[in-house]
């Protein structure tokens, strides 16, 4: 379903175009450039599915902390907006979120609320647990949010984790970016539940699913699970159908490994593109063409940006390999 | 100074950590309850309240997680197995989470987190509760590892871990609870990556780890009766280990054997060994002797208990040998027995 309400105010709409063009443009970046060979880290690229991120980051208003799986790029930009560690990292430079030793799975910008993002799947799961458990003890009023696929609702740490949070009556959002695929593995050959929020249910989490495609649902259902999760103490599974554009890992597409159909993917999400609907919103807000284009120029001068500071930006030396194993006392 | 056993010497660097630090919490499966993990959590969860003194659900994995999520988000967690055979389901957060992700930070998150894990025999306990695996973990880099023997050990160096704001393994050998020795009664630290020579000696070095430094204790008593001089060294800590206090030491004596209470083959004693052959091989004056269980699942029946597990008479024998000594008869020798006290069950 569609949780998507009267529209939302024009400087919202306004808000979640941006950051949803921030993100696909970075990646269509990535596309354009990764075949130079300058980017060496595995790209698990978010086209398509940004709007789920872009929704709940933007929903929170920054006062979350943010937990990713390797699909790490549209979560990362829609909490942080920033351009230049992310570019930065994925040269590999010292200006880098993790001067280049974590690369694109692993991006880290705390300060700013993405908190980690992971490799492995589902490892990510349970450390937004600790962490919402963290933010209640030290009184924060930040909320825990969890990125993770379909393919994370196979492991059984993602039911010891729901399970956790409800016992703990720990306000999670468990956010599923549900592409129906782990890889080419399509959900119906690796789960028996029709669906995933019936099973998650009766682990004590209030449960909801959007098909909508539509960054301004996401954005209204997260504001509405948040304040449910704080409000009755107990953790959200919002389970948000999406689609993958791209190949799993890497930058072209996939329409010949067969497993699923062009034509079908064209139709039923392509045409809906979620980036393509925010900006023909924009003008039922009586923005001008003039001033989406001003928008999106300013966005992609951003990245331009970036990205030069990146290259521009130091390697790190070779004594950096054996430095910070361990946290060093400031 | 009053005297502490190793138990109580946890009870207090916990509850004065505790006291001292407000973030630091305690948590894991039976660690509130009556048995209170062998003694080391009792009176906590009264003093401190059931938000920092908790019972999980046996979800290992999801714990160790929300340990991290704890850590990097402001709390100082202390996480508990009460055998490290079931910590071995922590271990992909341990290993692919907990230990890189200050270095793949380039040290944005810092991970404050203890996560203690008892180990070592009863009687009976079978191939699934009586593993010890130091060298799973000190493998690992980003992880620190420590094994205190003696009860002021134990003490200081787990406050020391507390404090320490990256993951420290600690590894409690259940026999050592009940020993006892004096122990200050205000908190201190012994830093870690620091060995301790437990007896000076000059024939031989026995670098022990955790029990196995009270089994060459007994052996050294009974080989000073026959004019043996034997020096032990306990590293306490694993990882990052003390090098340069053990190769002094061979150096010196130019004869090692390492005593552990683990499996040999590619266990912790190999690591030691490679290390003393890389640094003292024109001063050794015998090749590295390494003991440690046999390399067989740990057996329940007593019989082959006895055969399984190394203990005094095996560090005496090790000792007779590389000396090129007669066997002396033990007979008369009294060695230790947990079970002067412990009944079972577990
Ligand atoms: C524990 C683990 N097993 C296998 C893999 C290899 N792998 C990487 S991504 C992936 C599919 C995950 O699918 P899903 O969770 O739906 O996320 P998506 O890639 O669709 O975003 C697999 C099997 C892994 N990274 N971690
Ligand atoms: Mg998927």
């Amino acid at each position: 379903m569609s949780f998507a309400r009267e529209p939302l105010p024009k400087a919202t709409a306004i808000q979640l175009f941006k950051s949803l063009y921030l993100a696909r443009r970075s990646e269509e970046y990535i596309v354009k450039h990764y075949p130079e060979n300058l980017m060496r880290t595995p790209m698990h690229m978010s086209m398509g599915q940004e709007f789920v991120c872009v929704g709940v980051c933007s929903a929170l208003e920054g006062k979350a902390d943010v937990f990713a799986s390797y699909r790490s790029h549209a979560a990362f930009l829609a909490q942080t907006h920033d351009t230049d560690r992310f570019f930065s990292e994925l040269y590999g430079r010292t200006s880098g979120t993790g001067e280049g030793k974590g690369g694109s799975m692993h991006l880290a910008a705390p300060d700013q609320g993405h908190i980690l993002s992971s490799g492995v799947v589902a490892t990510q799961i349970p450390v937004a647990v600790g962490a919402a458990f963290a933010n209640r003890q030290l009184g924060t009023g930040r909320t825990a949010v969890v990125f993770f696929g379909d393919g994370a609702c196979d492991a059984g740490v993602f039911w010891e984790s729901v399970n956790v949070a409800s016992l703990f009556k720990l306000p999670v959002l468990f956010v599923c970016e549900d592409n129906g695929y782990a890889v080419d593995t399509p959900r119906e050959a690796r789960q028996v539940s029709k669906s995933l929020s019936d099973a998650v249910k009766p682990f004590g989490a209030d449960t909801y699913d959007d098909d909508s495609g539509d960054v301004e649902s996401v954005y209204s259902l997260a504001k509405e699970a948040a304040a449910k999760a704080h409000r009755d103490r107990r953790p959200a599974f919002l389970n948000i159908k999406c689609c993958r554009y791209l190949e799993h890992v890497g930058i072209g597409t996939d329409w010949n490994w067969g497993y699923r159909d062009q034509a079908t993917v064209e139709r039923e999400w392509i045409a809906r593109d979620a980036l393509k609907t925010q900006r023909a919103r924009l003008a039922s807000h009586r923005v001008g063409e003039s001033a989406i284009a001003a928008m999106e120029d300013e966005i992609d001068k951003a990245i331009q940006a970036s990205v030069k500071r990146a290259s521009q930006a130091p390697i790190p030396a070779p004594d950096r390999l054996q430095a910070g194993v361990f946290h060093e006392k400031a | 100074m009053r005297k502490l056993d190793y138990a109580g010497a946890i009870r207090e660097a916990t509850a004065q950590e505790m006291e001292r630090d407000p973030r630091v919490f305690v948590y894991g499966i039976g660690v509130p309850t009556w048995s209170s993990i062998f003694g080391t959590t009792k009176g906590l969860p009264e003093k401190f309240g059931k938000e920092r003194c908790f019972d999980t659900p046996i979800s290992e994995d999801a714990m160790t997680g929300f340990g991290l999520g704890a850590a990097i988000r402001g709390l100082r967690p202390i996480h508990i197995h009460i055998r490290v055979d079931f910590m071995i389901l922590a271990t992909n957060q341990l290993i692919n989470m907990v230990s890189n992700y200050t270095y793949s930070t380039g040290g944005k998150l810092k991970v404050p987190l203890v996560v203690r894990a008892v180990i070592g025999r009863g009687w009976g306990q079978g191939a699934q509760h009586s593993k010890s695996l130091f060298s799973n973990f000190t493998h690992i880099p980003g992880l620190k590892v420590i094994a205190p023997t003696t009860p002021s050990d134990m003490k200081g160096m787990l406050t020391a871990a507390i404090r320490d704001d990256n993951p420290v393994i600690c590894f409690e050998h259940r026999w050592l609870y009940w020993a006892e020795e004096d122990v200050p009664e205000e908190p201190y630290e012994i830093p870690l990556g620091v060995g301790r020579i437990l007896r000076p000696g000059k024939d031989v070095t026995i670098v022990g780890l955790s029990w196995m430094n009270v089994e060459a204790r007994l052996a050294a008593d009974i080989l000073a009766k026959r004019g043996v001089s034997v020096e032990i060294v306990d590293p306490r800590t694993l990882a990052p280990l003390d090098e340069d206090l053990i190769v002094e030491s061979v150096k010196r004596t130019g004869r090692c054997i390492i005593a552990d209470c683990d499996w040999v083959d590619s266990g912790f004693s190999a690591e030691l060994s490679a290390r003393i052959n890389e640094k003292c091989f024109g001063r050794l004056k015998a090749p590295v002797k390494r003991i440690g269980f046999a390399h067989t699942p740990a057996p329940t029946v007593r019989e082959l208990e006895n055969e399984f597990y190394p203990n005094a008479r095996t560090v005496v024998h090790a000792v007779e040998d590389m000396l090129g000594l007669e066997a002396a008869n033990l007979d008369g020798e009294d060695f230790f027995s947990h079970e002067r006290r412990f009944r079972g069950p577990f």
